[in-house]
């Protein structure tokens, strides 16, 4: 029977195509905004994860997440550096700082001052030039997006048509000299700007002085120092919090969670989704079993067995939901391959897939669920009722 | 479980009753209807609208449950048997003529035709070769890949008695065969029913209101109020007319 089912289904082709677009409609809806959301959330806490090196991230306590700074005094990273199980503490700048282009353009940028002598935390792809060479004068890396954006050169000194930004170009960085000697990939910040990694010292050159110029301190652990213990050392004798990647990556993803309207704007259109598919192809499914409750009940008279009645509207609700759920997912991933990260925030995490197939299941088992209950309680002497 | 070894009779009922309970008013759809079919025969059940006959033909079939008196049907109550046996049961014993056909839209009119076969766990294939052969006896060779909503009416239910026949049951009910079908058709609808119908093991159950079509009886049982009334023959009927 599992072909007659199909024939069924197919057969009743503007049914089907309603059903099949109904759901990759609302598989669309859901794994696109989940994943728009995804890729927003991954840029709040993109240094984060591309500074694979410190097993933990101190900073002040009253930091909620990776942008709000609060700087530290400068002695931070000695005391750090003092306490047992420690290997190694370095500083880091990170600020909003105003770069002058040549053509006289001015550009809000994310200036990441990374330590000095170890370079640690430096961006995590070079597209062009080495992380040692930001030990040259003046040196700056500046990341790849920008150069084709913010910071491109539409009247470059030499003349001639406009141009990215490259290395040996010269910025201005609060008046004072910057030298592009490499290109970097970095992850997108939440508001977009551009980031340019320098060492430390010459960040805090750059930056406007203030009291406190350390935004944060990344340390490395001993070989066999006890995490937690360490963490709690810090805390007592610096009064600093201190967190491993991930607590730091979570407490940042928690706070735009809660203190933002973001979930709700991007939970609202999931949610939208999910209705879509319930209003559209739930309903569509179950008018679809009640316009063949004739013929059901007209098999069950003659002899069809529960199981095999149930088999055919469970492989009629699990057809449609797989190819309404590949298409939405196949139309998802085809957005997601051709609209450019830079414009659009997209990342699509194997969770993405999985939340649409578990909604697109809920309402296809729910539609057969309630089909299923009519074609169980069918009384086969119906058929002689007409 | 009830059995009897006597198999020249197929179906043998007594006292059977039946209320259906709707809130707090009972409707008394039989109050002891006894009937006796015989293998190899045409019996038409006839009567008003509420004389029970659908009912009776249910409980024949194995379709509803009776609330008291006895029942046979070819040497099996139906009713002693759980609702997977029924089901498997009614499966090989009983063939169905509807009203309306209830042939699936989207299926071929061999696929229609198969689909007792195929619940019986043959093979789609074959089920479908079987099926040809049934059409073709039905005559609608040459068809069998067409889809049901291309024919008439009458063309429609020879597909219905075709299904009903493939799996060649012991007995074969057929409800109002001809109501949907123009006076002509139903004729023919039911002499094909009458000469496929049949057979020496075979007892044909016909509800019909048409008496047009009485004639191709071999006895017509006559219901009222939930009971049987009288029993006639053709010739018996045509001497009352004179």
């Amino acid at each position: 029977m599992p072909i007659f089912a199909l024939k069924m289904l197919f057969g009743d082709s503007a049914r089907f195509y309603g059903m099949l677009l109904g759901l990759a409609f609302s598989t669309l809806l859901i794994s696109q905004q989940s994943a728009i959301f995804v890729g927003l959330m991954s840029r709040t806490f993109g240094f984060i994860t591309d500074t694979p090196q410190p097993d933990l991230w101190i900073v002040d306590p009253a930091q909620q997440f990776l942008d709000d700074n609060k700087p530290l005094r400068s002695t931070a990273v000695q005391r750090v550096r003092s306490i047992e199980g420690i290997e190694w503490a370095v500083p880091i700048f990170k600020g909003l700082l105003v770069v002058n282009l040549p053509d006289g353009k001015r550009q809000v940028s994310q200036i990441i001052g990374i330590d000095d002598a170890s370079l640690i935390a430096g961006p995590p792809f070079m597209v062009e030039g080495a992380l040692t060479d930001l030990r040259k004068p003046d040196a700056i890396i500046v990341d790849e997006r920008a150069t084709r954006k913010e910071f491109k050169m539409n009247k470059p000194p030499e003349g001639g048509e406009p141009r990215p930004l490259r290395v040996g170009d010269i910025l201005e960085l609060n008046e004072l000299r910057a030298e592009v000697v490499g290109i970097c990939k970095a992850t997108q910040t939440f508001q977009s700007q551009p980031v340019i990694y320098t060492t430390y010292s010459r960040a805090t050159q750059y930056a406007p002085p203030e009291r406190r110029m350390v935004t944060m301190v990344l340390a490395g652990l001993s070989k066999g120092a006890n995490q937690a213990q360490v963490i709690e050392t810090i805390a007592e004798r610096t009064g600093l919090s201190a967190f491993t990647g991930e607590e730091f990556t979570e407490k940042t993803y928690v706070y735009w969670m809660l203190q933002t309207g973001i979930p709700i704007n991007f939970g609202t259109a999931i949610v939208l989704g999910f209705f879509v598919g319930v209003a559209v192809a739930g309903q569509m499914f179950y008018n679809f079993v009640l316009d063949n409750l004739k013929y059901f009940g007209a098999m069950k008279a003659m002899g069809a067995s529960r199981k095999i009645l149930l088999g055919m509207v469970f492989l009629q609700a699990s057809t449609v939901a797989l190819l309404g759920f590949g298409l939405g997912i196949a139309v998802t991933s085809i957005f997601g391959l051709t609209v450019p990260n830079e414009k659009l925030a997209f990342r699509m995490t194997w969770q993405i897939p999985l939340i649409a197939a578990g909604s697109v299941i809920i309402i296809c088992t729910a539609s057969a669920a309630i089909g299923m209950w009519r074609v169980l309680r069918l009384d086969p002497a119906d058929v002689f009722k007409g | 479980m009830t059995s009897s070894n006597n198999t020249e009779i197929a179906v043998r009922a007594s006292g059977v009753e039946k209320v259906y309970v709707s809130g707090d008013t009972n409707v008394v759809a039989l109050r002891g209807a006894d009937l006796e079919v015989r293998c190899g025969e045409i019996l038409m059940l006839v009567g008003p609208s509420g004389c029970g006959k659908t009912s009776f033909i249910s409980i024949i079939a194995g379709l509803l449950k009776r609330d008291a008196g006895q029942l046979e049907v070819m040497g099996q109550d139906p009713q002693a048997l759980s609702t997977e046996a029924r089901t498997a049961w009614r499966l090989r014993t009983v063939g169905f003529v509807f009203q309306q056909f209830n042939l699936i839209p989207t299926l071929t009119l061999a696929e229609n035709a198969a689909i007792p076969l195929i619940l019986q766990g043959m093979e789609r294939r074959s089920a479908c070769e079987k099926a040809r052969e049934i059409l073709n006896h039905v005559g609608l060779g040459g068809r069998e890949q067409s889809s049901p909503v291309r024919l008439s009416g009458g063309q429609q239910q020879r597909v219905a008695i075709a299904r009903a026949l493939v799996n060649s049951p012991k007995i074969l009910v057929c409800d109002e065969p001809t109501s949907a079908l123009d006076g002509a058709t139903g004729l023919h609808v039911m002499e094909l029913i009458a000469q496929v119908g049949r057979m020496p093991g075979r007892a044909v159950i016909v509800v019909s209101h048409d008496d047009r079509i009485y004639h191709l009886a071999d006895r017509i049982v006559r219901m009222d109020d939930g009971r049987v009334d009288r029993i006639e023959t053709p010739a018996s009927r045509r001497n009352a007319n004179v």
